[in-house]
């Protein structure tokens, strides 16, 4: 055990090359881009609180606080909490490997993700910050004062990170699973993982030549989308979604993929429709993703036929993502739930869900955005899927490893306070959004005295957000308390069939295994039921 | 005993399927009667509701009730769910595709259905052109009258066209149900029907700026005869303002 880590060393994390630190590294960074871009949620909260000046002297910096909280969201804590904490530390060891196939490329994605980081945070003291929202419209884009290039440089750092990723991660998985192992005896967020790596994959160079031709158009005086000169302003809008929308399957799939995990483990039960959910459910939505980006254009004049067509797609996802939904249900049934506080954030992510997805129905229907498009119903909408579902899933597999990372548990009584005060919180923060919304509550406003009957609803939702923001500030002390101090675990404390419980210590040393790891043909991770 | 639980399925699994023709044949026509698109939307608006909350009520009761019941008494206790055979694994799947497709149908169809109102122009509307800018909006009611409050006739649809000077702008009309981008370089439209005189806003819903959110205006609808006397008063206004112009 020569080689074993001891003691801290901060060149060794910097330079390291180990799957699992490199999986600690994404983590501290993608919750540092939470705190920082949650921050900034409470404060557009505190602005929207009435209308006319609240917290921010101005719409600039309003509009800055809008920008940054969006982008750091799902760029820097959404997706690489997902692709570069969760995959990298836990998928080598669901499939018996010891690291990934290429560790030097994976150190060199995290220095990526930090150096977008810390682009994105210099971007907040420069002059003139960027003010273009994380969809960087043009020609508002070309024309601001705001420094776009910082997005631009921004957006180019994390694909280029997310698609080293991607290819490092889809050959891990194709080739180094443990000998025995088969494809149907994956974990769901080995799965779920490997459908959002191969959308990155697929759609990132699109949103790259999107941003790159914005940087052309500001900076190098090209015109791809400025009209007067033969270009088209809704090129932009086309490509960027032909990335962004699938980009909301790299964050819903694996948040679904822990749920699956957690639920199985907790409940000691088999995945419900196992094959089904994979092929039909995982596949279908890779299969519809590139063919619904309209229905975010559905009011910004695209001609009719991709309108009504594009409804029909968009309505279709129900059907994949449906079934994913019967398995998760069905993982339920006949179960022996124990519920730790994993599984409470993973029992409110079922009813997050739930929300998140019907309420996303009609706005896939064209006719309906007539009137709910851009409105808080359309913010509370995908703050549902995205920061309630996607952010609790999260916070559910952190609790769920976090006996596997630092071998003691973070469980107890201020972790179920914490989760109370969250989903609380956040129900109080985003119904009344939905409610002003379609009564025709704009998005992204910095003041709303046209609107003056909607104070009330904006005073409970600025409460809400007070509840979620002690809840996460509570979780945050739970988990860097409990890293340190916390009740030393046993080595499987859930009980699991899986690989990271079953043959690794707590944590797992270089190289993972101390015994090489083969399995046999009727192994599941979720061989429970005998 | 079998072979009636088979049929039994292989009944319910056609009648499953059998569903999404019904919903789509079956959606009922909102093109029918003599509603303003703002009310049919409504309408539908409602069907719509009541279809989330029936699929929210069952799935989320469905939940509860399985995490409260399957609650484990000891911890060492494991699941009982037996594996699904070939025919089940297939039913579960089938069947409740063809419920979610069928519900899809029948919401495609509704909101085909309103979405064609909404983009045929009646013949007897009126056209106004309205103009995005940095960060106001303007009318233009042709004859040099331009204005920055939408004045429009009751009971006569209105077909506005539009198009921004600037940056992409959003024609949000809340009280119309109505929206739609306005951009340089192309001219959208939308059209809607004033069928009782109030005073309303239009407001910006595309982010363009600083001033986004102080971007509306004033729109009334006004008995016919006042606002054709308020456009010949507008019209003699301009056309003196020329001469001025022009003599000056």
């Amino acid at each position: 055990m020569s080689d074993a880590h001891h003691g801290f060393n901060l060149r060794e994390w910097i330079f390291t090359t180990d799957h699992k630190r490199i999986g600690i590294l994404y983590l501290i960074g993608a919750l540092s881009a939470f705190a920082i871009a949650g921050t900034f949620a409470i404060m557009i909260r505190m602005q929207q609180y009435g209308p006319g000046m609240q917290v921010f002297d101005s719409g600039s910096g309003y509009n800055t606080a809008l920008y940054f909280h969006g982008a750091a969201m799902i760029l820097v804590f959404l997706i690489p909490a997902l692709t570069g904490f969760f995959a990298n530390y836990f998928l080598p060891l669901m499939i018996g490997a010891k690291d990934v196939a290429f560790p030097r490329i994976n150190a060199f994605s995290v220095w990526l993700f930090y150096a977008a980081i810390i682009l994105a945070l210099v971007s907040l003291v420069i002059p003139d910050p960027p003010d273009v929202m994380w969809t960087g419209y043009p020609p508002y884009s070309v024309t601001t004062e705001g420094n776009t290039a910082f997005y631009v440089f921004t957006v180019h750092l994390l694909g280029f990170s997310s698609i080293l990723g991607a290819i490092n991660f889809l050959v891990t998985v194709i080739y180094m699973r443990a000998p025995g192992m088969g494809w149907n005896q994956l974990n769901m967020f080995v799965w779920t993982i490997l459908a959002a790596f191969i959308l990155q994959l697929i759609f990132i160079p699109v949103l790259a030549s999107a941003v790159t031709m914005l940087l052309f158009d500001k900076y190098l005086g090209t015109h791809f989308f400025d009209p007067a000169m033969g270009g088209d302003v809704l090129l932009y809008q086309n490509l960027f979604w032909f990335y962004s929308h699938p980009a909301v399957y790299v964050i819903l799939l694996p948040a679904i993929g822990i749920l699956f995990d957690v639920i199985a483990t907790m409940g000691k039960n088999r995945i419900f429709n196992y094959k089904v959910c994979v092929y039909a459910g995982i596949g279908g939505v890779l299969a519809l993703a590139g063919e619904v980006w309209i229905h975010h254009l559905y009011v910004a004049g695209v001609p009719d036929w991709i309108r009504v067509g594009m409804m029909i797609t968009t309505l279709l996802i129900s059907v994949p993502i449906g079934l994913m939904l019967m398995s998760l249900w069905g993982t339920l049934y006949k179960a022996s739930i124990t519920f730790n506080v994993a599984m409470h954030y993973a029992s409110a992510c079922l009813f997050l869900l739930l929300i998140g997805g019907l309420t996303g129905i009609p706005l896939a229907m064209t006719v309906m955005t007539a009137n709910l498009g851009q409105t808080s119903f359309v913010h509370a909408h995908f703050h549902f899927v995205m920061a309630l579902f996607s952010t609790f899933a999260i916070i559910s597999g952190i609790y769920y490893w976090f006996p596997k990372m630092t071998g003691r548990l973070a469980e107890g009584k201020l972790a179920v306070v914490a989760f109370w005060f969250n989903i609380i919180g956040v129900n109080i923060t985003f119904w009344p959004l939905f409610i002003i919304g379609v009564q025709g509550m704009p998005r992204r406003y910095f003041s709303y005295e046209q609107f003056p009957q909607f104070a009330p609803y904006h005073h409970v939702a600025t409460y809400g957000s007070f509840l979620v923001a002690l809840g996460m500030v509570l979780t945050l002390i739970n988990w860097i308390k409990s890293a340190f101090w916390g009740v030393k675990s046993e080595a499987n404390p859930w009980h699991s069939k899986s690989l990271e419980w079953t043959h690794t210590p707590n944590p797992p040393g270089p190289g993972n295994f101390p015994h090489d790891v083969t399995v046999s043909a009727d192994w599941t991770p979720y061989d429970y039921v005998k | 005993m079998r072979l009636l639980k088979k049929l039994g399925l292989a009944v319910l699994l056609m009648g499953a399927l059998a569903l999404p023709v019904w919903a789509y044949e079956g959606a009922p026509g909102l093109a029918t009667g003599d509603l303003t698109p703002a009310r049919r939307w409504d309408i539908l608006w409602d069907h719509v509701l009541v279809d989330l909350w029936v699929i929210g009520v069952i799935f989320g009761l469905a939940a509860l009730y399985m995490l409260i019941k399957y609650k484990a008494k000891n911890p060492t206790d494991v699941g009982t769910a037996t594996k699904l055979n070939k025919a089940q694994a297939v039913a579960w799947a089938l069947i409740p595709v063809a419920v979610f497709v069928a519900d899809d149908f029948y919401l495609a169809a509704q909101g085909w259905t309103l979405w064609g109102i909404y983009r045929r122009v009646p013949e007897n509307a009126l056209e106004i052109k309205a103009i995005g800018h940095q960060w106001y909006w303007e009318f233009d009611y042709g004859n040099g009258v331009v204005t920055q409050e939408l004045k429009v006739p009751q009971g006569r649809p209105i077909v506005l066209r539009m198009h921004s000077e600037d940056v992409v702008h959003d024609f949000s009309l809340p009280k119309f149900r109505v929206k739609e981008d306005v951009m340089p370089g192309r001219i959208t439209y939308v059209w809607f029907m004033p069928d009782t005189v109030m005073d309303t806003i239009v407001t910006c819903t595309m982010y363009c700026g600083v001033a986004h959110s102080q971007m509306y205006g004033k729109v009334s609808v006004v008995p016919p005869e006042q606002y054709t006397s308020w456009l010949e008063s507008a019209v003699k206004a301009a056309a003196d303002q020329q001469t001025t112009k022009v003599k000056g």
